[in-house]
């Protein structure tokens, strides 16, 4: 019997038996999919201690002369006055515009193209197909499943065929119009549940004979006694969830210039600016796809507006400006419109949750069994990290005895989903959050209380291995209760009005980078001039989070200088050390460390200099304050530009390059083990108060008050914009935002349904609540200066605290996102209804 | 089809060739090079592109260039100067630097504009009146606590300047 005539009827067998043959889950019959083992079994490592690998948090705790000061961005008044530049704003002469031709059908084979008549349009240099760019490329170095422009068929809605260069967007946008596509529609798929079962329609070629082609990953994991710790439980809540897809939406469309030279000493040379927050991936993708050889491309990423997620993979239009500019000679832009920022889309996954949580009486957590089916949209994008996530973020700050997740990641046919912000972690984090809340009013602990009592404590191991280090999740709780009033005030406020609470933790960047070396994650290069200027090249991607002021802030902390001493090159593949890019929260941990490196190693120089020149020890030299000092005589002292002359005299041109490599040997030992392991995981608290207008549904929150520990705060102002900035977003996810697509009775089906910034709504200032940030320092041994990430973190509670302010409000529970007014109205009739029927049994 | 228009921005007069169905964003981004202002959505929905018209807060990116022509434009670039000494920043171009208001920075000329404006009817305006007046203008970033607040703080040193003067 061949493996492809077994399984289906799974249910009679061994699930061990399955796991080794590969077949279908035993427990899964919904799935059809064979080849992956039902489930990887792992002992809990939950409570072992843990010890840092480098650094001393004594050492770290230290007082700073810059750092943890407020203090402008290197770029801050660029940016206001309009002369920061933005990829749309450079216009290279000769520069031609560029569009790219989308399907019209969400599922189609691409039967044949015909660019003639577009070619022979005056105005028009060069058209472009997939055919021309056949080599798959993908963010993951596993799942290379899409093309710069589709070759065989159109995956969805808006799925990019073929692009012209003309002269100007008016020749270009004519010249689509004659390109004829012919497509053979296929059945398309729109339900992941749909997309799951069926093996018919087929989105992707399944990867192996027998599998299914609509399933982008499945991941089991089970870590400990699952199923004799729900056993052993006082109480087990059972619930399903559904979060909603949401989208990034940065204010600026995403925009790529490419420009060929030919011939001459460069001998073929591609320039790509890109509004990325990824060009080291773009530089590789880029020689990958074009087929040219990586050392003749250059990638440069100006300022970006925003992204959030959305630009941390590469795009059509980077593809084919590129191959556009090589078929023409001339330089080729394309800008998107606001559709297509909402078709190239990699957002939020929309995710079907089932949890089980068993708990003691004491509200001690017992065992956690999670199954999750995840809406991918047509393409694999980050979606095998997305899949692990979805379980593997979740097993902090609790102590959770034993935990199994389930998680299958589907394919259908509508823009890919990726990472946003606080990736595959945030919509479980919800489901999670709220069930902890069921559980402490079913016990009748206090949600806060019932928190305190699961944590699992600093240098810790969670159940499936993550080694937490610093966690000031205790003082987050405390900050949130104290400034919310929560002790006064929950309990108190009537009907209507409420409070609610919740807690996560999130990875600083990733120990592995997403295609495997052994090399450095970020680095950077210092160079001192004569006039005591100091120059930083930065590979790391300033998306608005502030990486370029940071490297500026650390180099004037050891060196001395004042900040307008300091210009910091960033994000130039030709010119600045490769940094992997802004994306997981990684960069203040790993461009600091770096940066620290770089900078204490020409610090060294100039206090062997001054030390020398003075007669004295080198460590009791310091720099400080624009001078050199020395530390027991501060009667001597001379300007630093004196310092680093004596220094260039003594050891030639001032330079010097730092690095910073992750721990390679620190991750589960299971299949999967190495996904979600981090240097270093930040935690965060949200209380959040609601007012529920019971006759509309319409939820109006008051305030959020943020804890977020970041392990120091850098610049305690940009610390703060990025917990304000993630509420924000969260609240934004939790209440009104929906990336959602037309069906057969509303519309084109798959059509997105709202792609613009009126429709798709998102907060004005008036919507948006009281933001409260509290900044709690759990100074991190490995950090930089202690410090850990602060851009992602603070989104995860915003959302199941809202729900749960929801619930303490008026008594309903909302286990589907977004809390809009019709979910809301309709939750609370469903309320009174059942509160109605047993006197209307009375009655009868 | 090419048809010449004549602006005033920011004191200056330009006289450009531009398609009759341009934007006043599109001439001011790429007829003058003044890029400043920024286009997100295309269609009115953001307020990244707004420009003063006479004075007046206005979508650039929605409004035909030809409907600019003699009338008085001004734009980020030209708030440098317009409260402050020759190529001083405005006191909220500063304020919003002072309080990390501008994240990516690409909302923020648009805002600017719309709060400069502000301040020019409304010398001490409460935090209530400035998200009103903002309320055209969409931020990803910074979840509008640092833009209010510096508004306030630009505010506050704007009406102490006029005390001091």
């Amino acid at each position: 019997m061949s493996e492809r005539d077994t399984g289906m009827d799974g249910a009679r067998r061994d699930p061990e038996l399955e796991s080794a043959r590969g077949g279908v889950p035993a427990d899964h019959p919904e799935v059809a999919e064979r080849g992956t083992p039902v489930v990887d079994h792992a002992p809990s490592h939950a409570g072992e201690p843990v010890v840092p690998i480098h650094g001393d948090r004594a050492e770290k705790a230290k007082p700073l002369n810059v750092l943890g000061t407020r203090q402008r961005k290197t770029d801050g008044l660029e940016k206001s006055t309009g002369r920061a530049r933005y990829t749309d704003d450079l216009v290279l002469p000769g520069m031609l515009h560029g569009k790219i031709l989308r399907s019209p059908h969400p599922h189609a084979r691409i039967v044949s193209i015909d660019t003639a008549a577009a070619e022979a349009l005056p105005g028009v240099h060069g058209v472009v197909t997939g055919a021309e760019m056949p080599v798959p490329f993908g963010i993951i170095v596993w799942t290379p499943d899409e093309n710069a422009l589709a070759t065989d068929k159109a995956r969805y809605i808006g799925d990019g065929v073929a692009a012209v260069a003309a002269v100007d967007e008016e020749t270009a946008n004519r010249a689509l119009e004659l390109i004829r596509v012919e497509y053979e529609v296929l059945e398309p798929i729109f339900d992941p549940f749909e997309a799951a079962r069926r093996t018919d329609v087929q989105i992707h070629e399944a990867r192996k004979e027998g599998h299914n082609g609509n399933i982008s990953k499945i991941v089991k994991l089970d870590f400990g006694e699952v199923d004799a710790g729900l056993a052993d439980s006082d109480v087990v809540i059972e619930g399903e969830y559904f979060f909603e897809g949401t989208t990034h939406t940065p204010i600026e469309p995403h925009c790529a210039i490419g420009q060929w030279e030919a011939g001459g000493a460069p001998g073929g040379r591609l320039t790509v600016w890109s509004s990325t927050q990824v060009p080291h991936y773009l530089h590789r993708e880029l020689a990958r796809v074009l087929e040219l050889d990586a050392a003749k491309i250059r990638v440069v990423q100006p300022h970006v507006g925003g992204g959030f997620g959305g630009k941390s993979e590469p795009f059509d239009l980077e593809f084919c400006v590129a191959k556009l500019a090589i078929k023409t000679g001339r330089p080729v832009k394309i800008l998107y419109t606001r559709e297509e920022v909402f078709l190239a889309h990699r957002g939020r996954h929309p995710f079907h949750m089932k949890y089980r949580v068993g708990a003691a009486a004491d509200g001690k957590l017992k065992a956690v069994d999670a199954r999750t089916l995840l809406d991918g949209g047509a393409y694999s994008s980050f979606g095998l990290v997305t899949t692990y996530y979805s379980g593997q973020l979740l097993a902090a700050p609790y102590e959770i005895p034993a935990y199994r997740f389930d998680s299958t990641r589907v394919f259908t046919n509508k823009p890919a989903c990726g990472p946003k912000r606080g990736h595959g972690s945030v919509q479980p984090r919800f489901a999670f959050e709220v069930t902890l809340d069921k559980l402490a009013e079913r016990l009748g602990i206090d949600p806060i209380e019932l928190r305190r009592r699961n944590f699992m404590g600093s240098f810790r191991r969670t159940v499936n291995e993550l080694r937490v280090t610093s966690n000031g999740f205790m003082e987050c709780l405390d900050a949130v209760e104290r400034a919310s009033g929560w002790k006064e005030r929950r309990g108190k406020l009537g009907y209507g009005r409420g409070l609610g609470v919740a807690g996560s933790c999130y990875i600083s960047g990733t120990n592995y980078p997403i295609y495997p070396n052994r090399m450095p994650q970020s680095a950077v290069q210092l160079q001192v001039d004569r006039s005591g200027r100091v120059a930083v090249f930065s590979g790391a991607s300033d998306i608005g989070q502030g990486s370029t002021s940071l490297v500026a802030y650390i180099v004037c902390e050891e060196l001395g200088v004042p900040l307008d001493y300091v210009r910091v090159l960033p994000s130039d593949t030709d010119f600045t050390p490769v940094d992997l890019g802004s994306y997981s929260s990684r960069v203040t941990f790993m461009l600091g460390n770096a940066c620290v490196d770089a900078a204490r190693k020409l610090k060294r120089m100039v206090q062997d200099a001054v030390g020398a020149e003075w007669g004295i020890p080198t460590n009791r030299v310091l720099l400080a304050g624009g001078r050199a000092m020395d530390g027991q005589d501060t009667g001597r002292s001379m300007s630093i530009v004196e310092a680093f002359n004596l220094a260039e005299a003594k050891h030639g041109t001032l330079g010097t390059v730092g690095s910073y490599n992750t721990p390679r040997d620190v991750h589960g030992d299971y299949r999967g083990g190495t996904i979600g392991a981090s240097p270093a995981y930040s935690f965060t608290a949200h209380v959040a108060e609601v007012e529920v207008d019971a006759d509309t549904g319409f939820v109006d929150v008051k305030a959020i008050w943020v804890a977020h520990d970041c392990g120091r705060a850098l610049n305690p102002a940009i610390v703060e914009g990025q917990m304000e900035g993630s509420a924000y977003m969260g609240f934004a996810e939790a209440l009104m935002e929906q990336h959602v697509f037309k069906d057969a009775d509303h519309g084109r089906a798959g059509l997105h349904n709202a792609p613009s910034l009126l429709d798709y709504r998102i907060p004005t200032s008036l919507d948006t609540p009281e933001l409260r940030s509290l900044i709690v320092e759990s100074i991190d041994p490995e950090g930089p200066y202690g410090a850990k990430e602060a851009g992602e973190g603070p989104l995860h509670p915003s959302i199941p605290a809202i729900a749960n302010a929801i619930f303490d409000a008026v008594g309903v529970r909302m286990d589907s996102l977004p809390f809009s007014p019709p979910r809301v109205w309709r939750a609370l009739q469903e309320q009174a209804a059942a509160r109605d029927e047993p006197e209307r049994i009375a009655a009868d | 089809m090419k048809d010449l228009v004549t602006l005033t921005v920011n004191g200056d007069t330009h006289q450009v060739a531009v398609p009759t169905h341009w934007t006043l964003l599109e001439t001011l981004r790429y007829g003058i090079q003044l890029t400043g202002s920024k286009q997100g959505c295309d269609k009115g929905d953001c307020g990244a592109c707004t420009v003063w018209l006479d004075g007046v807060p206005t979508l650039a990116c929605i409004t035909p260039v030809f409907e600019a022509e003699g009338r008085q434009v001004r734009t980020v670039e030209g708030l440098v100067g317009f409260r402050s000494g020759p190529g001083v920043a405005h006191p909220l171009q500063d304020a919003f630097d002072l309080c990390g208001a501008a994240q990516c920075g690409f909302c923020t000329p648009g805002i600017l504009m719309s709060a400069a404006a502000l301040l020019e009817e409304n010398a001490g305006p409460t935090r209530d009146e400035i998200k009103e007046a903002l309320s055209g203008n969409l931020c990803r970033c910074t979840g509008y606590t640092k833009i209010l607040d510096a508004v306030e703080l630009a505010a506050e040193r704007m009406r102490q300047a006029e005390v001091e003067a």
